[in-house]
């Protein structure tokens, strides 16, 4: 599939150095999907696709067909069954299918050649079965994504005591639970929120900013540095804040002016490469237990 | 010499050698050479390298490059006139489509190849196209397509044959326009938009074949099409996944209704080798993309596979596969490169490619044997080893868990679909390089699997580093690495000229050049985040480079 996440990333770009584009949100598929219950229904897999909506009382009529005569083979949710029925979501019949003429030929047996039994519907039945494949195709979420709501899944599997020992020996040089860490899990109650969190780095209190800002030294000539908080920097450009609140932007070429940066945040991006999974749901088994 | 396009197709063909006047087309002889003075074709010439022998633009005075002429492009088909234009002349406006026109979908970005061929430059947007003077930048005409619907994430541009262009739309139709006045010949429908497939690729020319390839989410087979260049008629196509149970490959899954709606999808257009009439190109990720399911345990052919095929039959001549049995929604979709180069004291014929999935790759792109397999992606860790192939061994601890993986790169890749170059000089294949990371989370345990790129949540987690990494074909090993200040991968893809350069966006706002040999900056303009991969020609003695970002085309010479 396509690049998507540059739209994210694009806005942030600016603050490369002390950024770490992490996506809080629900991923872009569960973003897509939204706003389903328009009168005119869009088949959000495929954006733009306008699905005509479908008559209520056709798609109930058709469920309770199929549910009589496919969900055997198909599955309650389409997506096939125990008896070996394919996934009827990604049929390619039933997602070109526009009034029935790609679906009910199949239902009254086109392909018993390949396995797939005459239902015996006639017309007005196998239509509605239609229908209703129809409207379960156009909740269909955003690159292919099920329909429905998927059920929370516990992600908090590690062992607490091995996380507070990595914790001990890793983390604590920057951090204490006393501190900074105090109530972590209180702020950030969602496990995978709280997970992302402490491997990207961020704010983890109201503390001051300065603990995960980027600042940068600019050193013009000898004796002569100004520090600021980083705003920019690039190859040919630096631009700092200073404690005045201006800007104040420099020229680069090559080593001139020598520029330094600091960014508290350095650390959690070189140990990214350092953790194995194990030592992550340790981790965030110990933080959990920070209420 | 103006060339009216009331002259038979054979007066075409015999003039072709012969300079047409502005707004000529291009020849498929003229298409078999390497990129001079004009770019007639996605990647400029068939090899897919990139490189310019262009040399007025070099090392040494690429400080003089300044800005000839912008111009800001409107999608849409109330588009009035150019702002790079002095004067406000209504465009010559076409307007096609099957759509109801009452879906305009302002996806108004450039970030696919301009086609620059006798003082004009072909540029496309989804449902848009433009012919602009190249002297400066002023329309000549719009083409506006309206649209069905369909996924409208970006449009790679034009391909040409003679006086005609073709193009792809996001609700799955080729249309044929004339170069010169911008009106449709024609226009052929390549794929169900209701399957969810949609069109982004620049068609490739070959011969009389126009190259056309498609992409999808939802679980459809992929496939590569190859049209008729006078009629539109179709001539062949290829599926990437077996579609029959005697098919190739079709042991490579748990079944045959999984392989055929395995995906492998052919959305980056390829390179082509006239010596053996064999066109290369990368297919995309095997779906569910996240979920084994209905996939089974095996390499899921033909998915994110290098692919030879005869141009003529459609037929496969060998394979080579970069990611077997994907699971991070790593697509190979990349522009391969063809070149000749030395390998182990002996001359090769070969075809390189740099893949998403952090692995780089050369082969003999006459046999698709293996040479050389590598690791490039610094913090690469889904793979543990490499198959009896020589692709990398996908490590099932890295798959998408409950708990959550921590992968590199994400799903974005170390690379996604910009193209990348190759100089002949420095023997360096220069690609982006983006060290990133990815909480993956199984959300899908369903034993059935997942659909589409369903099943899975992804948390990106930071980025160690994004770099220009020039890549030695001969070992994989890069030579060096520029890092960019940016976490995100720098620009829209690559050139590099006979004058010792290397162009690209570098992710923080600039167009910048750097030295071919040491990736040292050397030069940059400040125009935005560019969105697609820089191009190069001459025009009345001058050497042109342009690029866009967004909705603007920028061009540069030397002052």
């Amino acid at each position: 599939m396509h690049i998507r996440f540059r739209i994210l990333a694009a806005g942030t770009a600016s603050l490369t150095m002390a950024l770490v584009v992490v996506c809080w949100s629900l991923p872009a598929a569960h973003v897509a999907a939204a706003g389903q219950a328009a009168p005119h229904v869009i088949g959000s897999f495929n954006s733009g696709q306008a699905r005509a909506a479908e008559d209520p009382a056709t798609v109930a009529q058709g469920k309770t067909l199929y549910g009589i005569s496919c969900q055997a083979c198909h599955g309650a949710d389409l997506r096939g069954g125990d008896m070996g029925g394919p996934n009827l979501l990604r049929s390619q019949a039933a997602l070109s299918d526009q009034h029935g003429e790609m679906i009910i030929p199949i239902i009254q047996g086109a392909r018993q050649a390949q396995g797939m039994p005459n239902i015996g519907l006639n017309n007005e039945d196998a239509v509605a079965v239609a229908v209703y494949l129809r409207s379960v195709i156009g909740t269909i979420g955003g690159q292919g994504t099920p329909p429905g709501k998927q059920k929370p899944l516990n992600i908090v599997v590690g062992d607490a005591s091995r996380g507070s020992t990595y914790f001990a020996a890793h983390c604590s040089t920057c951090h204490s639970t006393t501190e900074d860490m105090k109530g972590i899990a209180s702020r950030f109650p969602e496990p995978k929120t709280l997970q992302a969190r402490w491997l990207a780095g961020g704010r983890a209190t109201a503390l001051d900013e300065s603990a995960t800002k980027a600042t940068a030294d600019v050193t013009t000539a000898p004796g002569q540095t100004v520090s600021g908080t980083l705003i920019h920097i690039d190859d040919f450009l630096v631009t700092l804040r200073m404690s005045d609140g201006t800007e104040r932007s420099y020229r680069r070429d090559g080593a001139i002016p020598r520029v330094a940066v600091h960014d508290p945040l350095q650390k959690h991006r070189d140990m990214l490469p350092t953790y194995t999974d194990e030592n992550v749901h340790d981790v965030t088994a110990y933080l959990v237990t920070l209420k | 010499m103006k060339i009216r396009h009331a002259l038979p197709l054979a007066s075409l063909l015999l003039l072709s050698a012969i300079s047409f006047g502005q707004g000529g087309g291009v020849s498929p002889e003229d298409l078999l050479k390497p990129l001079a003075k004009s770019w007639p074709t996605y990647n400029g010439d068939y090899t897919g390298k990139r490189y310019s022998a262009l040399t007025a633009v070099n090392r040494q005075t690429v400080k003089n490059l300044g800005l000839a002429w912008s111009s800001q492009l409107t999608p849409g088909d109330e588009s009035l006139a150019s702002s790079g234009s002095a004067t406000h002349v209504p465009v010559n406006l076409t307007v096609g489509g099957e759509g109801p026109g009452n879906i305009n979908i302002r996806s108004g970005s450039i970030k696919g190849s301009v086609l620059a061929v006798d003082g004009t430059l072909y540029v496309t947007m989804p449902d848009n196209a433009w012919a602009l003077d190249a002297r400066d930048g002023h329309q000549l005409w719009h083409y506006f397509w309206k649209t069905k619907g369909g996924t409208h994430i970006g449009n790679r541009g034009f391909g040409m044959w003679n006086g005609y262009l073709y193009m792809e739309t996001p609700d799955d139709y080729l249309v044929s326009l004339d170069a010169k006045t911008g009106k449709e010949r024609w226009h052929r429908m390549i794929a169900n938009m209701e399957q969810g497939y949609f069109a982004t690729p620049a068609p490739i020319v070959v011969g009389n074949h126009v190259l056309v390839g498609v992409g999808n989410d939802i679980d459809s087979p992929g496939f590569l099409q190859s049209y008729d260049a006078e009629t539109g008629e179709l001539q062949w196509k290829f599926y990437t996944v077996p579609m029959k149970k005697d098919d190739p490959g079709a042991d490579t899954w748990a079944s045959l209704d999984a392989a055929r709606h395995g995906g492998a999808q052919t959305w980056i257009s390829g390179a082509y080798d006239p010596a053996t009439h064999l066109y290369i190109f990368s297919t995309g990720n095997p779906t569910p993309a996240y979920t084994t399911g209905t996939r089974g345990d095996k390499d899921n052919l033909f998915t994110c596979t290098l692919i030879a095929l005869n141009v003529d039959t459609g037929k496969m001549a060998w394979y080579f596969q970069t990611s077997p049995h994907d699971m991070h929604d790593y697509d190979s979709a990349q522009t391969p490169v063809l070149f000749d180069g030395m390998f182990k004291g002996k001359m090769r014929k070969l075809v390189a490619t740099a893949a998403r999935n952090g692995y780089y790759f050369t082969v003999d792109r006459v046999t698709g044997e293996r040479l050389v397999t590598s690791r490039y992606g610094l913090t690469t860790n889904w793979a543990k080893g490499l198959t009896p192939a020589g692709g990398p061994q996908h490590d099932p601890a890295k798959d998408a868990t409950i708990a959550g993986s921590l992968a590199s790169p994400n799903s974005s890749g170390t690379i996604n679909w910009q193209p990348i170059a190759f100089s002949p000089v420095t023997g360096l294949l220069y690609t982006y390089e983006t060290d990133s990371f990815s909480l993956v989370y199984l959300t899908d345990p369903d034993p059935r699997g997942s659909m589409g790129l369903g099943g899975k949540e992804e948390v990106q987690v930071g980025s160690v580093g994004s770099y220009l990494t020039a890549i030695d074909y001969k070992t994989g090993e890069a030579r060096w690495r520029h890092r960019f200040y940016s976490s995100n991968i720098g620009g829209g893809g690559l050139l590099a000229t006979a004058g010792g350069l290397v162009f690209t966006g570098d992710g923080s706002g600039n167009l910048a050049a750097y030295d071919a040999a040491d990736g040292k900056a050397l030069w940059n303009t400040r125009i935005g985040q560019i969105s697609n991969a820089p191009q190069t020609f001459e025009l009345d003695g001058h050497q042109y480079v342009i690029c866009a970002s967004g909705d603007t085309l920028w061009s540069f010479i030397l002052h």
